[in-house]
């Protein structure tokens, strides 16, 4: 279900609001969230701890579901879709980094590359994320398993994992947050690298205002509403 | 993306292992017991037909013609034959009556003669019987006619020569209550001796042997004609078949405990396993798994798993019973049928079942984690306990062991005991700890607060080992005082002398003989021979009973007792006794459908008395003491002929004070069953033997649910003491307060356990296998102790592990 006037954008985010039940009555943790995104673009989403910034990056990746409002990706309506819609496209159009990391312990950093590629059933999943991971600097570590590598270069793998499948849109929450100043600042260099190499539209989420201004654009969120 | 690539890292990363060991182990230990039922127990049946001298054993009171031999001689089995009779051998002045059977030199053919060169001689096997012309005699026939090897002696018209002593021979305890001292010849010299006259109380026997097909379509063409019956195993010797069926039933047992427990391991396994992966799943649905996909995925990888469990199983299974067969190889004289496929099917459906019932629930879960897990960790979280969604698989394993086990009471014995134990030990495991974590102790505050945060898993974790440590102990010192009790079924001391047909005048003399010569204070118990002839009041009509046993059962004459109170050897099971009713053996009241309230009529010697059935008794038949199948008040029973019997042990050495006995009573018979309760201990050693193989895979089932239930929690302690520490607790604080947490659950866990075998203990000795088991002091004393030293163990092992990682490191991981 595609309409106009989100092929122009990767991501349109329209009036969502996002409401919970708490003890006490309804908690309201977003409202009125209007958000273009355009092809190519690199968008800071910043706000203080609990403002609700986790929150919007999950709503437009599609992971929650909104009380009110739309989201269109790549021209789909998000909330059209049912979960496993939801997930194919997902897999087609975003890459994911998180501030956890979330590689699989079990897999070396290889394998947890090959996981995007082999879900979407590509045969060249080992070349592809040999060279990707070559390309992060971790072409010594293909065999390593996730607790033998430093924080950095978990998040390296992650970066690799991410770009491997050639995303549209890149969603990262607070990539830094589990990493010293040194390995986050190299991080954060290798995201930009990549997200200008593959064009990538990139939307950060972080509390960092100096990551943030290494985007275009930032939007502000303050108590769940974007501020002017 | 295949489920066969995810099993080859999920295996790597080793979280399948103690899931695939269950799954081995619970196919193993079903697929060898399948396979012993379905080719040693055939062969161990048919073996133990050398204790009858062939598979098919027909007597009757008259010379054989007609249809029935006609059928063996085109049957295509093999035949022997012999006759039976009681007459006087003479040498000399010399007279002794004798139990004469003569046989076709083929006989036996199931088992063996065996025979002695001289009085005292070591023994060995006889390949064919005594050649026209010889005897051989037993020995006490030897020392009451001075009748050495060499010696010739009379028989009617006939003299033979004494060719060797008889030490043993197949049937011998068969019929041995109106057999006198043995004489065995062959039947083509009967006819010479004249002994067999119109009118002459001969028995007259065919034997066939041959494969199970052979024999079976005999048995169902065989039709018997008045004063004809057929032997078989059943009715000839029970105390075998006792035996064979308790061992059956052991190994019924112990492979039904270690499929039950594998289950217990496998679901506490893939719990586990579905924890581990949760966020890897919720990460593949972020990267684009659908639920469809990661269900696919996952329950291909555990299909894989179990396909290749289960063939591993069933070899190891097929291996096992060879070692059995070997094991028993004395035992199993004949080679053992060929192994059928079905055991193997049948282990495989059991794993399948127990896969899809126990780690289908859990891995369920995986499909319905939301990709929102990766931003909150909170979302998705596994389920608790869900009993309701293990209920299927639970129920449908029982069905399925139940039908393998082919014996329901059993089955509903160890399945609803497993249910139950797990209920209890989780309701009671809760309780205590709570009840614990209350207690204000200043210096344990950490640990009872860790009880208290954890109960529910605790309660989980400590049913769980209740669970597994009950099956340990179980099979260890519960095992152990039921195979003793089962020795002491037929211990080495039991009587291996009958006496019988003392009469009322020489009790008084007979007893003090036995005590002067230190031959035990034996009892002698009066003894009426009787048959039924009318239950409440109908004539008994032998063609009402469909059964051949039971048929057989109200055709003969019982052996009848009075007493004033029951034998200490016999338990009243139902009913009460008293002093004007009969007092009946269970069995042959459930064989012929006699009820307490039933009134029974016996005719004894012309004359007929009636008495109400009004308790049943159980009776040991392998016990090799005087057992009767009716005890009757001696109100009603006194006035008629009675004659004494008696067992006693007479130790090696005393045969000179029975021949003593045997001159100065002639009248009395004395009947060795030293060798049959010799060869009854050899059968039930080797059983024993076998069954404790067996052990080993519910052992290792036992063991592997204690693992599983050991590290269920480890992960969350792991990421708790990383926290504790962070907030500055020291090493000691953080060991200390895990170390309070698990000596408390040990100790509850080793008390429900013990608590748990003690009374399964009971309850299989009592309802399942007939034995009596005294409590065991070990058991008490080790069950907690163990419950102790495993948590211990486990708390150490956990601290250091903790411990030794840096707090960062264990957080970075678990975030």
């Amino acid at each position: 279900m595609k309409n106009n006037s989100s092929v122009l954008n990767v991501l349109v985010a329209s009036g969502i609001g996002k409401t919970v039940k708490s003890g006490t009555g309804e908690l309201v943790i977003l409202r009125d969230i209007d958000l273009q995104v355009t092809p190519g673009e690199a968008l800071a989403i910043v706000g203080a701890s609990g403002s609700g910034k986790s929150t919007l990056l999950a709503l437009l990746a599609g992971l929650d579901t909104p009380s009110v409002g739309s989201v269109h990706l790549d021209g789909h309506d998000l909330f059209a879709l049912d979960e496993d819609r939801r997930a194919e496209l997902r897999g087609r159009v975003l890459g994911f980094v998180f501030q956890s990391f979330q590689l699989l312990p079990a897999l070396t950093a290889l394998e947890n590359v090959m996981l995007p590629l082999e879900l979407a059933g590509r045969d060249d999943a080992q070349d592809l994320a040999r060279a990707m991971l070559g390309r992060v600097g971790l072409a010594e570590r293909l065999h390593h398993y996730p607790k033998h590598l430093s924080g950095g270069e978990q998040q390296r793998v992650a970066l690799a994992r991410a770009f491997v499948v050639r995303p549209k849109l890149l969603l990262a929450d607070e990539p830094t947050g589990s990493l010293d100043v040194q390995s986050g600042a190299a991080v954060i260099t290798l995201l930009f690298e990549l997200n200008r190499e593959h064009g990538t539209t990139l939307i950060l989420v972080t509390h960092d205002e100096a990551l943030a201004a290494r985007c275009a654009r930032t939007v502000r969120l303050v108590g769940g509403r974007i501020a002017a | 993306m295949t489920s066969l690539r995810m099993l080859r890292r999920d295996w790597r990363a080793g979280e399948l292992r103690v899931l695939a060991a269950a799954l081995v182990i619970a196919v193993a230990s079903v697929t060898t017991v399948g396979f012993f039922a379905d080719r040693v127990s055939q062969a161990l049946v048919r073996d133990a037909h050398q204790l009858l001298g062939a598979d098919l054993v027909l007597v009757a009171d008259h010379p054989w013609s007609g249809a029935v031999p006609e059928l063996l001689r085109g049957s295509g089995a093999r035949r022997a034959e012999a006759v039976n009779f009681i007459s006087m051998a003479l040498r000399g002045e010399k007279n002794q009556l004798a139990g004469v059977k003569a046989v076709t030199e083929n006989y036996p053919l199931r088992g063996r003669l065996r025979k002695a060169p001289s009085l005292g001689a070591p023994d060995a096997v006889a390949e064919r019987g005594p050649a026209p012309g010889t005897v051989w005699i037993e020995e006490r026939m030897v020392t009451a006619l001075d009748a050495p090897v060499g010696s010739t002696l009379k028989l009617g018209k006939l003299e033979l020569r004494v060719a060797a002593i008889l030490t043993l021979e197949p049937e011998r305890t068969a019929n041995f209550f109106n057999i006198a001292p043995r004489v065995l010849m062959n039947l083509a010299d009967v006819p010479a001796t004249g002994l067999i006259q119109t009118g002459s109380r001969v028995s007259y026997y065919l034997y066939a042997a041959g494969t199970a097909e052979q024999v079976a379509a005999l048995q169902a063409a065989i039709t018997l004609g008045r004063g004809e019956r057929l032997d078989t195993l059943e009715s000839g010797r029970p105390e075998i078949r006792a035996a064979i069926e308790r061992a059956q039933r052991f190994l019924s047992l112990t492979a039904l405990l270690a499929a039950v427990l594998a289950g217990v391991a496998i679901a506490l396994g893939t719990r586990r396993f579905v924890e581990r992966h949760l966020d890897g799943c919720a990460v593949m649905r972020c990267l684009g798994a659908t639920q469809s996909r990661l269900l696919a995925l996952h329950a291909g990888e555990f299909l894989v798993l179990g396909l290749l469990a289960c063939a591993l199983g069933a070899l190891i299974g097929y291996g096992a019973q060879s070692a059995i067969g070997a094991a028993l190889a004395d035992l199993i004289r004949a080679d053992l049928p060929r192994p059928t496929p079905w055991p193997a099917l049948q282990g495989f459906l059991v794993g399948l079942v127990l896969l899809l019932g126990f780690a289908l629930p859990p891995l369920l879960q995986l499909k319905d984690v939301p990709a929102l897990r990766v931003i909150r960790r909170e979302a998705g979280a596994l389920r608790g306990g869900a009993v309701a969604a293990y209920a299927a698989g639970f129920v449908s394993l029982s069905a399925l062991l139940i039908w393998q086990a082919g014996d329901l009471r059993l089955g509903v014995y160890v399945v609803g005991g497993f249910a139950a134990a797990v209920l209890v030990f989780f309701a009671v495991a809760w309780a205590v700890l709570n009840a614990l974590s209350r207690l204000k102790i200043r210096s344990l505050r950490y640990g009872l607060a860790n009880l208290r945060r954890h109960a529910r898993g605790n309660a989980v974790q400590v049913a769980s080992l209740a669970l597994g440590l009950t099956a340990v102990l179980l099979l260890t010192f519960t095992r152990n005082d039921l195979v003793d009790a089962w020795r002491r079924a037929a211990p080495p001391d039991a009587p291996n002398r009958f006496l019988l047909g003392v009469q009322r005048d020489q009790l008084e003399p007979v007893k003090q003989f036995l005590a002067a010569n230190g031959l035990a204070e034996a009892d002698l118990y009066p003894m009426v021979r009787g048959r039924v002839v009318a239950v409440n009041a109908r004539p008994v009509n032998e063609a009402e009973y469909s059964e051949e046993r039971a048929r057989r059962l109200v055709e003969r004459e019982f052996n009848l007792s009075y007493m004033d109170a029951p034998p200490a050897h016999n338990a009243l099971v139902r009913g009460q006794w008293t002093a004007d009713g009969l007092s009946v053996e269970e069995g042959i009241a459930q064989r012929l459908g006699w009820q307490i309230g039933d009134q029974l009529t016996f005719n004894v010697g012309g004359e007929t008395f009636s008495a109400p059935i009004t308790s049943l008794r159980r009776v040991r038949w392998d016990s090799m003491k005087v057992n009767f199948f009716v005890i009757a008040p001696p109100a009603v029973l006194g006035k008629l002929p009675t004659s004494y019997i008696s067992a006693f042990r007479a130790p090696p050495g005393k045969e000179a004070a029975l021949n003593q006995l045997a001159l100065q009573f002639p009248n009395l018979t004395l009947v060795d069953v030293g060798a049959a309760l010799k060869q009854f201990q050899d059968v039930a050693d080797q059983l024993i033997a076998a069954v404790q193989f067996i052990f080993l895979f519910a052992l290792g089932a036992g063991l592997l649910v204690l693992y599983s239930a050991l590290v269920a929690t480890e992960d969350e302690r792991r990421r708790e003491a990383a926290v504790m520490r962070v907030y500055g607790a020291s090493r000691a604080q953080v060991a200390g307060a895990q170390r309070v947490e698990f000596l408390a659950m040990g100790l509850t866990a080793g008390l429900l356990a013990t608590i748990g075998a003690a009374l399964i203990g009971q309850l299989l000795a009592r309802r399942v296998f007939e034995l009596d088991l005294p409590p065991s002091m070990m058991l008490v004393v080790a069950g907690p102790l163990a419950g102790l030293a495993l948590l211990s163990l486990n708390a150490w092992l956990s601290s250091r592990k903790v411990l030794r990682a840096s707090p960062a490191l264990t957080l970075r991981e678990s975030i």
